[in-house]
């Protein structure tokens, strides 16, 4: 029950993202099954989003799966952070912990696991299930009713407009810190430079880049404040 | 906006893309255990984020569809509001301060 009050909050995140996303791809003229499948399937909204752009640009299914895939790997981390809590569960449990494994479930869950390291493990594993509860939930029921509701929508309203403001409003909360903002630099400079490579590879090339940069900025950082400690 | 996705197309996108994120999620939890990720590897993966979303947005801005592929300054001035607002404010308000600029300068200027 815990958990499914702490992660509350966040239905005001996950209501309008994810009937955002059953609106546009609507209006990229998916059918409502296909839109209902990918948001069941997938569970992934800026993947989801990915995959669906790039989809309409007619990019290679390699690039559309490399791209989406390359935008999911964070959950790598989310996957790896969870062992030290969860990792003793059946694993039954643990299959379908996978599956419901996103951004505010992990980040509520993990916050609250590191506080209360004393929680005993059925108590987490429910914890876990709290905050599924309430951000899958209302995920799939909206995606559903923006991909109804989405058709009601006028062109004179620009639909296709929410598409990059919702991907900026992923990652515009991201740029925390300096190695975060040279790597969005980077990602926007390359992406203007490499656009005329062809099905999408800019896309990669410029991902790639921003990584390497934002690693290296996070890499610079770290000696330049262990000399300041060595000095010290 | 542009071409019409092909549903054969579709389903192998949306399948594959399932069961690579589902391995994504599953892989330290449920295959390797408690195994630890290599610092440099984590270090670079803490950056796809911010790598991969923004490369994916600037040529909507620049060249959107919507308007044939030319430059809009309107889209592109709703775009900065978008993220400013998000960096200071947080996710929704990205999204309304966004599709909200947009309207309010194409009715005050259109």
């Amino acid at each position: 029950m815990q958990g499914l009050r702490d992660c509350a909050p966040f239905v005001v995140i996950v209501i309008p993202f994810s009937a955002m996303f059953g609106m546009v791809a609507t209006d990229a003229g998916l059918n409502i099954l296909q839109v209902i499948a990918m948001s069941a399937i997938v569970i992934a909204g800026s993947a989801q989003f990915t995959a669906l752009s790039l989809l309409q640009e007619g990019a290679p299914v390699f690039v559309v799966l490399l791209a989406s895939l390359a935008v999911n790997m964070r959950m790598a981390m989310y996957s790896a952070a969870l062992v030290p809590h969860l990792g003793a569960a059946p694993m039954r449990l643990r299959m379908l912990m996978a599956y419901v494994m996103v951004d505010q479930t992990f980040a509520v869950s993990v916050q609250t696991f590191d506080a209360k390291p004393d929680m005993p493990l059925g108590d987490k594993v429910s914890y876990y299930f709290g905050c599924v509860t309430v951000v899958c939930i209302p995920w799939y029921i909206c995606t559903y009713l923006g991909a109804v509701l989405g058709q009601l929508i006028p062109q004179s309203l620009s639909p296709d407009f929410a598409v990059p403001v919702c991907f900026i409003a992923i990652f515009a909360p991201m740029l925390r810190s300096l190695p975060h903002i040279v790597a969005a630099g980077v990602s926007i400079l390359s992406a203007v430079v490499f656009a005329t490579l062809p099905w999408n590879f800019g896309l990669i090339v410029a991902a790639v880049l921003a990584m390497l940069a934002g690693a290296q900025v996070e890499f610079w950082q770290r000696r330049r404040s262990a000399r300041s400690e060595v000095a010290k | 906006m542009t071409g019409v996705i092909d549903n054969g197309t579709f389903w192998l996108v949306t399948v594959l893309l399932g069961i690579g994120t589902y391995l994504i999620r599953f892989s330290f939890l449920g295959l390797l255990g408690g195994r630890q990720l290599p610092d440099w590897l984590l270090v670079h993966l803490r950056y796809v984020g911010v790598a991969v979303l923004p490369a994916l947005v600037t040529p909507m801005i620049l060249w959107p569809a919507a308007a044939a592929g030319q430059f809009d300054p309107l889209r592109m001035v709703a775009a900065l509001a978008a993220l400013v607002a998000g960096w200071r404010l947080g996710v929704i308000w990205a999204i309304v301060v966004g599709m909200g600029s947009l309207w309010l300068l194409q009715y005050a200027l259109g």
